[in-house]
C-alpha cells in the first residue's frame, strides 16, 4: 500500500482555499440521509459533532464520561494560539506556520500546518461568538500573552482555565444540536471496535458502561476524536480514563499509526510523592518566566533549600543555555532536569525533583514596587512583602494548587518540580483530509499525528483540536460523503456487525474468565515503568530491545494472570480498565519499535546514540525526514511505511538555545 | 511539611444499582500516607477489596486535578469533604489524622439518581443546558472577535460564573436539592455578554422550566451551595437568575 497524503497542488498559501473551492459538496436533502459517528467529545469531537449537526448530517456522538463536558481538553491551562496580530507585533499566518513547523523539529507536514495557521483566526471569532469569556483589556478588547518562548503575543487565554472555557463553548454548541435533534448523544459509552464493510468504516460496536451491554451503531463515516495515549506511561498529566482503545481498534482494522514514539514530556509538573501516585499534575510553564531552576552543586545534599548558600547552587539551565536560560523549550528543559537527577543531584525525599525558586523574583518585584511608591530605604522584609503580593497576583492560583497537593508554601520554600508525560504528538496517520488509511474512518485532534511533528508548542493543542472539528472536517468529510449519497443506511443486522459484536463480547468474557491473581492496576504500573525507563525522555538501542522483550512477557502474563472482579454485564470499572490496559500493552510495544527504528534525536525524542559532543540532541534529516506509519500485521508484528517530508518553505536547521 | 501515616475506618455507601437498596459498609485501611489524595486512598482500598475477592467501590473521577467536575463524594457530611473551594480529587489525606472514621456517601438528590455505590446520574444538568445554555451561532457565522468590545468587568464576571465545573455539589449540599447556583451561573455568564442578548429571555425561561421538570427544588437562600462550591461560584448569580427570570416573565406575557 502506497501512502497518499493527498496534499493539494499549488502554492502553500493557496492550497486550502483551492481545496475548498473545488471540493465536492453534498446537497441539504442528501445530508439528512447521511449518518456520521463521532467518538470522543473533547475539543475536536464536540466541535466536529456540533458543526456537522448544524450542516444537517445525522450525527451520533459517544463519550465514556458521564457528560460530554468532562473530556480532558477541559484541563488545558495556558491558552490557544491564533495569528490575529491584534498586538501589532508582527504576527501573521506565515509566522505561526513557520514557528509550528520549526517547533515540531521539522517532522510535521507543512501543508497541514499552514492550514492550521490559516484557520486559527476563525477559531477565536467562533469562540467569542459562543460566549467564551477570554481575558480582556480595560478597553474591552481581547488580551494576549506570549507563551512557550515565542516572540509574539498570539496566545488567547481565560485565566488558567482556557481549555475549560473552550470546551464548554463547544459543549454548548453540541448540546444545542442535541436539543434540535441533529445529534444523538451517548454518554458512558465506550467504542470497542470499528465495523468495516467492503473495506469502508461503516459503524462501531460500543459498550454501555452502565449495564455492560454492547450495541451496534451504523454510520456512513466514523470520526475518532479520542485524544492521546500518554497513559501508556501509567503516570501522566492525562485524565484517569484517557486511553488509546478506540485508536488501537482502528489500528487493528487497518489504520496506520504515525510516529507512535513521539511523546511530549512537560518540564514543570509536581513530582511523584510515592507508590500510591495515580496521576501527575502540571503547573503552567508560565512559571518559568519568573522562577529560577536549580539543584545543589553537591551530590546528595540533604540540607533544606533555604540553608544552601547561593554559591553552592547550580542554576544548570542558565549555565548550559545562557541565551535562553530558564525559558528553553519543553524538551530541552525536561532532559536537563532528568540529567541532573540521574547524576545524583536531585532533591526532595525521592531525589527525583529539581527546585523552581521564586526567591529572586519576589525580591526583584519587591524592589520595583518599593521604587514605584518611593520607599527609598525599605528593609528586606518590606521588599519581600511587596514582592510576594506581585507574585501572588501573577501566579496565585498555581501557587495555591501546589500547596494543596504538597502541603508546602512556595512563597517560603522553593517548589519541587519534575518532568511528566503530557501529550502525544504521534497518533493515527491521516492524509490532508484527516482520513486514515481506512476509507471513511477519520481521526481528529490529538488522536491524529499530523500537525505537531516531534514536539508540540505551548497553546497549539487547543488550536488544532478546534481547527480540525470546526473548520477542516466539515469540508473534507463532505468530499467523501458526496460519493456515499447512494449508499442507503446499512442494517446493523448485517453480518459484519454481528461478527464484530461477537468478537467484542468474546474478548470481554475471555478477560473476565482469566481469574488470575494480579490486579489490572498492577499491570498498568509495571507497563508504565518499562515505558518511562526505556522509552521516555531518553532512549537507546539496548534499552528499547530490553523493553520490547519485557513488554511481550508482560502481555503473556496479563492474559494469563489478570484478576477482574464483578460481571461483564454490569457497571464494572475494573473490566473497562482491563480492556484499556490490554491495548496499552500492545501500543507500548509498537512505541518501542518506532523509537528503535528512529536512530536520531528530534523534538521530544532523544536518542542517546545521536547527540552532539556537548550532549545536545542531533537530528538526522538525511535518514529520518519521514513520518513512520506502522501497519498492523497481527501476530507478525508491524510493517513500516514511510511518508517522506518535503520542506518547500521552511528549511530545516539545527535548533540551538546556547 | 512533616509526612505521617494513619489507620482509618471508612464507612462507605454501597448500592449495587439504581433498583437495589443501599447501605453503609465499614472498611479498615492502614498505613495511609498523608501525601496521598483522597481518591488515591480509595484506590488503595479498592486494590485491597479486589485481592479479597470483593467488589471494589464504584466512584466517578477522571482528571484528578479539580477541573472536569466528575468526582462527587459526600465526605463526613460535606460535599467534596472538609477543605474549602476544593474538589474531592484535590482533597489530600493530611486533612485527616490517625484513627479517624470517615463516612463517604454519594450526592443525594431526586434529580441525581444513584447508578452504583458513589456514582450518580447527573444527565439532568446536560438537559438543562440543552434547554438554553448556549448562544445560537453556527460554525462560520461569527464576526471578528474584536468587533464588539466588552467591558472588562462584565467579561471578568462572566468568566467567574463560567468557571462552574458542573459537579453538582451545590445540589447535593442544598436541603432543597436546588440547582439554582448551577443554572444561575450559566444564565449570568451569557446575560453579561452582548453575544447572549438576542436569546436572553427565552434562555432563562427555558432553563428554569427544564430545571423544574427535572425535579430540582427551590432556593431558600441558605447559601450552602456557595459555601460548598469547589469553584467559589457566588450566590450573586442566583440573584441575577431571579432578576432575569422576572424581567423575562414580565416582557414575554402576551
Amino acid at each position: 500500500m502506497v501512502l497518499d497524503s493527498k496534499i493539494p497542488h499549488g502554492e502553500m498559501d493557496k492550497k486550502w482555499s483551492d481545496y475548498k473551492g473545488h471540493v465536492q459538496l453534498v446537497n441539504p436533502a442528501n445530508k439528512r440521509k447521511l449518518e456520521v459517528i463521532v467518538v470522543g467529545t473533547g475539543l475536536a469531537g464536540a466541535s466536529a459533532a456540533a458543526s456537522l449537526g448544524e450542516l444537517g448530517y445525522k450525527v451520533k456522538a459517544f463519550c465514556f464520561q458521564d457528560s460530554p463536558r468532562r473530556a480532558h481538553s477541559i484541563a488545558a491551562q495556558g491558552g490557544i494560539n491564533a495569528a490575529k496580530n491584534y498586538q501589532n507585533d508582527g504576527d501573521s499566518v506565515f509566522r505561526l506556520f513557520y514557528d509550528t513547523v520549526k517547533g515540531g523539529d521539522y517532522r510535521a507536514r507543512e501543508a497541514n500546518v499552514h492550514r492550521l495557521a490559516e484557520v486559527s483566526t476563525s477559531i477565536i471569532d467562533q469562540c467569542v461568538a459562543q460566549g467564551v469569556p477570554f481575558a480582556r483589556e480595560y478597553g474591552g478588547l481581547l488580551s494576549n500573552r506570549s507563551f512557550g518562548g515565542t516572540q509574539v503575543q498570539r496566545t488567547f487565554y481565560a485565566a488558567g482555565q482556557t481549555g475549560q472555557q473552550l470546551l464548554l463553548g463547544a459543549y454548548s454548541a453540541l448540546e444545542r444540536q442535541v436539543a434540535l435533534g441533529n445529534v444523538k448523544m451517548y454518554s458512558r459509552h465506550e467504542m470497542l471496535d470499528v465495523v468495516k464493510i467492503d473495506g469502508k468504516a461503516r459503524g462501531i460496536i460500543a459498550r454501555n458502561l452502565i449495564d455492560g451491554t454492547t450495541e451496534r451503531h451504523f454510520g456512513h463515516a466514523v470520526l475518532l476524536c479520542t485524544g492521546g495515549y500518554g497513559n501508556v506511561f501509567y503516570l501522566s498529566t492525562n485524565a484517569m480514563g484517557s486511553n488509546v482503545t478506540a485508536a488501537w481498534k482502528a489500528h487493528k482494522q487497518g489504520a496506520f499509526f504515525g510516529n507512535p514514539c513521539f511523546t511530549q514530556i512537560h518540564p514543570t509538573c509536581i513530582p511523584v510523592s510515592g507508590d500510591h501516585q495515580s496521576k501527575l499534575t502540571l503547573m503552567s510553564e508560565s512559571l518559568r518566566n519568573d522562577g529560577r531552576i536549580w539543584v545543589p552543586k553537591q551530590k546528595g545534599d540533604n540540607r533544606k533549600p533555604q540553608d544552601i548558600p547561593e554559591e553552592e547552587r547550580d542554576y544548570y539551565l542558565e549555565r548550559r543555555y545562557p541565551a535562553f536560560g530558564n525559558l528553553v523549550p519543553r524538551d530541552v528543559a525536561s532532559r536537563a532536569a532528568k540529567e541532573r537527577c540521574d547524576e545524583g543531584y536531585g532533591v526532595g525525599t525521592t531525589k527525583m525533583a529539581v527546585y523552581l525558586d521564586y526567591k529572586d523574583a519576589i525580591v526583584r518585584y519587591g524592589k520595583i514596587e518599593a521604587g514605584k511608591t518611593g520607599l527609598e530605604n525599605a528593609d528586606h522584609a518590606a521588599i519581600v512583602a511587596l514582592g510576594k503580593a506581585v507574585v501572588q497576583e501573577k501566579y496565585g492560583n498555581l501557587f495555591e494548587m501546589y500547596e494543596k497537593i504538597t502541603g508546602e508554601n512556595p512563597y517560603e520554600t522553593p517548589m519541587r518540580i519534575y518532568p511528566a508525560v503530557h501529550y502525544t504528538m504521534g497518533g493515527l496517520w491521516v492524509d490532508y483530509e484527516l482520513q486514515t488509511t481506512v476509507k471513511g474512518l477519520y481521526a481528529l485532534g490529538e488522536a491524529n499525528f499530523s500537525d505537531h511533528g516531534a514536539n508540540r508548542l505551548g497553546a497549539s493543542a487547543l488550536m488544532q483540536g478546534l481547527a480540525d472539528g470546526y473548520f477542516v472536517i466539515p469540508y473534507t468529510l463532505g468530499n467523501y460523503l458526496a460519493e456515499e449519497i447512494r449508499t442507503a443506511s446499512i442494517s446493523t443486522d448485517h453480518e459484519a456487525f454481528v461478527l464484530a459484536e461477537k468478537a467484542v463480547n468474546d474478548r470481554l468474557s475471555t478477560l473476565k474468565n482469566i481469574n488470575g491473581k494480579q490486579t489490572v492496576e498492577s499491570f498498568h504500573k509495571r507497563l508504565g515503568k518499562i515505558m518511562w525507563d526505556k522509552c521516555g525522555m531518553a532512549r537507546n538501542e539496548a534499552g528499547l530491545k530490553t523493553a520490547i522483550a519485557e513488554i511481550q512477557a508482560l502481555k503473556k502474563e496479563f492474559w494469563s494472570d489478570v484478576k477482574i472482579p464483578g460481571e461483564v454485564n454490569e457497571f464494572n470499572t475494573e473490566l473497562d480498565k482491563a480492556g484499556r490496559v490490554a491495548d496499552f500493552i500492545e501500543l507500548g510495544e509498537l512505541m518501542c519499535f518506532d523509537a528503535l527504528n528512529r536512530n536520531e534525536s528530534c523534538g521530544g525524542h532523544f536518542r542517546e546514540e545521536s547527540q552532539t559532543e556537548d550532549g545536545e540532541a542531533k537530528r538526522d534529516d538525511q535518514n529520518y525526514a519521514y513520518v513512520a506509519a506502522w501497519e498492523n500485521k497481527g501476530d507478525n508484528g508491524w510493517e513500516l511505511h514511510k511518508e517522506s517530508l518535503n520542506f518547500e518553505i521552511v528549511k530545516p536547521t539545527q535548533r540551538s538555545y546556547k | 511539611m512533616e509526612h505521617y501515616h494513619m489507620n482509618l475506618t471508612l464507612k462507605v455507601w454501597r448500592q449495587k444499582n439504581n433498583k437495589s437498596k443501599g447501605k453503609l459498609e465499614t472498611y479498615q485501611v492502614s498505613n495511609i500516607s498523608s501525601e496521598m489524595s483522597f481518591l488515591e486512598m480509595i484506590d488503595v482500598l479498592n486494590e485491597q477489596l479486589i485481592t479479597e475477592d470483593k467488589d471494589p467501590i464504584a466512584f466517578d473521577h477522571d482528571c484528578r486535578e479539580g477541573i472536569c467536575g466528575m468526582c462527587s463524594m459526600y465526605i463526613n457530611g460535606q460535599a467534596h469533604g472538609p477543605w474549602q473551594q476544593n474538589t474531592t480529587c484535590q482533597l489530600h489525606m493530611r486533612a485527616f489524622k490517625d484513627g479517624d472514621t470517615i463516612v463517604v456517601e454519594p450526592w443525594r438528590s431526586t434529580a441525581f439518581p444513584v447508578v452504583k455505590d458513589l456514582v450518580v446520574d447527573r444527565s439532568s444538568f446536560d438537559r438543562i443546558i440543552q434547554a438554553g445554555g448556549f448562544i445560537s451561532v453556527n460554525t462560520g457565522n461569527a464576526v471578528d472577535a474584536n468587533a464588539l468590545p466588552i467591558d472588562k468587568k462584565d467579561a471578568d464576571d462572566a468568566f467567574m460564573a463560567a468557571a462552574c465545573i458542573g459537579c453538582g455539589a451545590c445540589v447535593a449540599t442544598c436541603k432543597n436539592g436546588s440547582a439554582m447556583l448551577f443554572v444561575g451561573a450559566k444564565v449570568s455568564q451569557l446575560a453579561l455578554l452582548p453575544q447572549g442578548e438576542p436569546e436572553r429571555e427565552s434562555r432563562v425561561l427555558n432553563m428554569v422550566a427544564q430545571m423544574d421538570k427535572e425535579g430540582f427544588g427551590n432556593c431558600t437562600n441558605t447559601y450552602a451551595c456557595e459555601a460548598e462550591c469547589p469553584k467559589g461560584i457566588s450566590v450573586a448569580n442566583i440573584a441575577r437568575l431571579n432578576s432575569e427570570f422576572l424581567k423575562a416573565g414580565l416582557s414575554t406575557e402576551d
